[in-house]
């Protein structure tokens, strides 16, 4: 097996998917947010603002999810067409909702209408709700483990996949980014709206913090193979301990006013969770609840060395001129919104 | 119906639908990279107007470019598990780099391109325009390489047996350079700049009748004349190069768009006809050994055909495939009849003068998109009974754990959604293109407008 600093090929994909997802639920993660809140805001010019805020970045966000499955369609084709084809309809609603979440961006600001408005306006909402929540019951899946058969195949029904621990997950999920998305608005608006955000964000952290807590007493509990990693590597355990201060001090921060440094910290709280979520399984993907030799690991899931080889080079290459770009437009766009021609 | 088939179906209807925009967003960033370039060389306003205008009906196009694109990266695993399987070592390196360096280039230029009009100098957006432009050059590149391995595979090994095989990755730049790859993506991008260019053509010609913005519709038309012009004769060439390499690659493809039976015997090559699969005859009107002619510049040389190859390792769809290929072939030539011609008017400075050659033209957008359909019906149908040609079937290509209920769900599911995509893209698009590149409600722009929104917010 081939290694690079001592690292085989597989570890590095791994390394390399989780931090294109890491980078899609930090970015995404704010924008999904921001729809969540969508329908508290009630003004039109708000909702318009807040819209804006996503407006040149969306799409930039989303083509995260589109490297992330990529590459993992690359680096692991058998996680892929195993957990794609076993959870059809869970991924297949996610297209839908994914779809309308683009549409109604696009076209909510064409008519003035009210009720065309208020219909995509709804439909914003609705969508990145169920989005953020989609992607919650499929990570609780992940870490729960799946029927994996002998052949590496899912031998149960899909409605396996719908379980409280899942949904408890996907619940924290949408807490996660709402208070995220929230944050996001504050650094973008000001007037009315900035108020308003600075209650909802108050709101947005409580409801957070509840859902996280009882996700992570109910992993504890019922999930104990998930904690194996962290009994036999105690030195590990700074992580969910970096984890814990960064959710605490994001409060204290929002009680100050420092929304530049509560978004880093919430975007530190996103990438510090996806690395425990990490951590729990490495080098397992996904678990088999039917026996552990079913394991579909990051071993018997990849592509030949060669190819990871060939693919590692690439993402060596792209990733600093995607990274160029992305902060280039970020800057071209820093500071609050101001609706003009070219606005949504 | 089988699992097999509805996924088939779906498969063919969301990539069809798809392709109705990535090829529209190619070609009218091509030509918008061409009229800002006009603009920044000439700084005559006409030339902003024109970009501003496209640039807002590129954004609807490549939106929900985007918001389909998606789709098919993800059916790949939950429709085609087995398939992935069998191909992620070999794809995987193409799909990724499709990511990295095309599809994170556009969406983050894009931003730029719509919002940064009143941000950025126009230098900057200019390189904006063409970042977007490269990056869907790109998208196209990738997909069309590993869409070609399918056809043409290369650059690889078979390891494991039966339902464990799959291919590994050997040679990267054979893959990428695998016989077809090159052939097929000229011929792509060409149909590609022809959907756009036409789409131009076509509305601005509708001005022109209309007597709205005529004098910036005319140059406009002019700019899209040429691209047409120049792109119509060259997929010709291209389109010549492809069947050249089909016919040494992918014989049975080759006998299945002619309609040709015999095992080997001289070929001839039809105008258009009607298979008889049962009978094993062609009626219509052929050139008698057309087809061995354009295969070896020779009338008298045989053709492999149908016959000679399995009876489970040909084509089925005959008739659809000859007529799909056949119909491809024809817009081919009716849009060279029409760009020389509109080109030989307006050397005669008579070019906006027939009416009639002008209202073809506003129809004539649908052209290029039929042809890029059908282009892909024969290509992909040909290819079949085979997901990657001479390795694996389709029918082994499934996944086994979904049921033909979900697949149909989640079908009627595609068909409503594009249903309402498709009506509120066509409704936006006949919004804007009623509304003009004249911003008649732009007061919004005037400086005391502005402040007065601020105030207001
Ligand atoms: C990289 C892969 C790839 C790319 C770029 C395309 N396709 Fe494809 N196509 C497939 C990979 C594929 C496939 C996954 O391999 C399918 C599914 C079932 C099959 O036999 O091949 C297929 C099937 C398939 C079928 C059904 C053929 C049949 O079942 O008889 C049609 C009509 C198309 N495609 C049309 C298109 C169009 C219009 C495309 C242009 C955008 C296109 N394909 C690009
Ligand atoms: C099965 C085949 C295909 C898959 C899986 C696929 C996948 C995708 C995905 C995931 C996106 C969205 C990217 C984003 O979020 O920015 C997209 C957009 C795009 N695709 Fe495809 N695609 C396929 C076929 C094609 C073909 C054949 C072309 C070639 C011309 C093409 C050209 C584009 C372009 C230019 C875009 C950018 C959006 C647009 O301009 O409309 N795609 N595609
Ligand atoms: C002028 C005569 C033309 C000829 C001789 C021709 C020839 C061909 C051939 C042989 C193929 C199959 C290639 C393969 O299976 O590998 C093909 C595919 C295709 N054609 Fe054409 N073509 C012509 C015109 C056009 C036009 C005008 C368009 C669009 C504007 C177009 C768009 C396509 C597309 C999108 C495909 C599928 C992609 C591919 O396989 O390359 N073609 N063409």
């Amino acid at each position: 097996m081939s290694t690079f600093l001592g690292i085989d090929y597989p570890t590095w994909w791994f390394l390399v998917v989780g931090g294109l997802f890491s980078g899609y639920a930090i970015l995404d993660g704010f924008d999904l947010g921001a729809g969540a809140w969508h329908l508290f805001f009630r003004k039109e010019q708000s909702r318009r603002i807040a819209l804006n805020a996503v407006g040149p970045v969306w799409d930039g966000n989303e083509v995260w999810l589109v490297i992330g499955g990529g590459a993992l369609f690359a680096g692991f084709p058998v996680v892929y067409a195993t957990m794609f084809s076993a959870m059809y309809i869970p991924f297949m609603l996610f297209l839908a909702f994914l779809i309308f979440r683009a549409v109604s961006i696009e076209f909510r600001s064409k008519e003035p209408m009210k009720w065309w408005r208020q219909m995509w306006d709804v439909s914003y909402s609705v969508a990145s709700i169920m989005l953020a929540f989609l992607l919650g019951v499929v990570l609780g899946n992940v870490l729960q483990g799946a029927a994996i058969g002998p052949d590496l195949e899912f031998q149960s029904s899909w409605l396996d996949f719908i379980n409280p621990y899942a949904i408890m997950v996907g619940i924290t999920t949408v807490a996660l980014f709402m208070m995220h998305g929230a944050i996001y608005l504050l650094l973008k608006t000001e007037g009315r709206l900035f108020a308003k955000l600075t209650i909802l964000l108050k709101r947005g952290i409580i409801f957070f913090i509840l859902t996280f807590v009882i996700t992570s007493f109910y992993t504890l509990i019922y999930i104990p193979h998930l904690s194996d990693d962290f009994k036999s590597h105690p030195e590990l355990f700074f992580i969910p301990v970096l984890a814990f201060l960064s959710i605490a001090n994001l409060p204290r921060l929002a009680s100050k006013r420092k929304y530049r440094q509560a978004f880093l910290f919430s975007s530190l709280t996103v990438s510090l969770l996806l690395i425990l979520v990490a951590i729990e399984l490495y080098p397992v993907l996904i678990l088999s609840t039917v026996d552990p030799a079913n394991n579909i690991t990051i071993y018997n899931a990849a592509s030949s060395d060669k190819s990871l080889g060939i693919m590692l080079t690439i993402a060596a290459i792209g990733g600093p001129l995607v990274a160029i770009y992305t902060i280039f437009v970020y800057k071209t766009f820093a500071g609050k919104v101001k609706l003009d021609d070219t606005s949504y | 119906m089988d699992v097999e088939i509805l996924s088939r179906i779906q498969f063919a209807f969301t990539v069809s639908f798809h392709y109705i925009y990535p090829p529209l967003s190619i070609g009218l960033g091509l030509l918008m990279v061409i009229m800002e370039g006009l603009y920044l060389r000439t700084k005559d306003p006409v030339y902003e107007k024109m970009t501003r205008f496209w640039t807002k009906i590129f954004a609807l196009t490549f939106g929900i470019g985007v918001a389909t694109g998606i789709v098919m990266e993800f059916e790949f695993g939950t429709n085609w598990a087995t398939y992935s399987r069998y191909v992620g070592d070999v794809f995987g390196s193409a799909l990724a780099a499709e990511g990295i360096f095309a599809f994170a280039l556009e969406s983050g230029f894009l931003g730029i391109l719509l919002f940064g009009w009143n941000r950025v100098s126009p230098r900057v957006h200019f390189i904006a325009t063409l970042g977007v432009f490269l990056g869907s050059m790109f998208s196209a590149v990738w997909i069309v390489v590993a869409n070609s391995w399918q056809q043409t595979p290369a650059g690889f090994q078979i390891v494991g047996e039966g339902m464990q095989a799959r291919a590994e990755i050997t040679d990267f730049w054979a893959m990428v350079f695998n016989p077809s790859s090159m052939d097929r993506l000229m011929h792509v991008w060409v149909g590609a700049f022809l959907a756009g260019a036409f789409l131009v053509l076509s509305v601005h010609a509708y001005y022109i009748l209309k007597g709205r913005y005529v004098e910036l519709s005319k140059q406009a038309f002019k700019i899209a004349l040429v691209a047409a012009t120049v792109f119509s004769l060259s997929q010709l060439a291209t389109g010549h190069k492809s069947a050249d390499g089909v016919a040494v690659n992918q014989p049975a493809k080759l006998a299945a768009l002619e309609g040709h039976f015999d095992s080997l015997a001289v070929a001839d090559m039809y105008l258009f006809g009607w298979v008889d699969k049962e009978e094993q005859e062609v009626t219509g009107l052929k050139i008698p050994g057309g087809l061995s002619f354009l295969t070896h510049w020779d009338f008298d040389t045989p053709v492999r055909g149908l016959n000679s190859f399995p009876e489970d390792e040909r084509p089925t769809a005959l008739n659809a495939i000859f007529q799909f290929y056949h119909l491809m072939v024809a817009i081919g030539m009716i849009l060279i009849l029409l760009t020389v011609y509109a080109s030989f008017q307006w050397w005669r400075g008579k070019l906006f003068d027939q009416k009639w050659l002008l209202w073809i033209f506003v129809f004539a957008v649908l052209l290029p998109q039929i042809a890029n359909q059908v282009g892909w019906f024969s290509a992909e149908m040909g290819r079949q009974p085979w997901v990657v040609y001479g390795l694996l079937r389709t029918s082994d290509a499934l996944s086994k754990v979904v049921t033909a209920n979900q697949v149909l769900f989640s079908l009627i599911m595609f068909f409503f959604i594009y249903l309402i995509l498709f009506a509120l893209f066509i409704y936006l698009l006949t919004k804007k293109i009623q509304h003009g590149p004249y911003d008649e409600e732009m007061e919004d722009d005037r400086p005391q407008q502005r402040e007065m929104a601020e105030i207001f917010k």
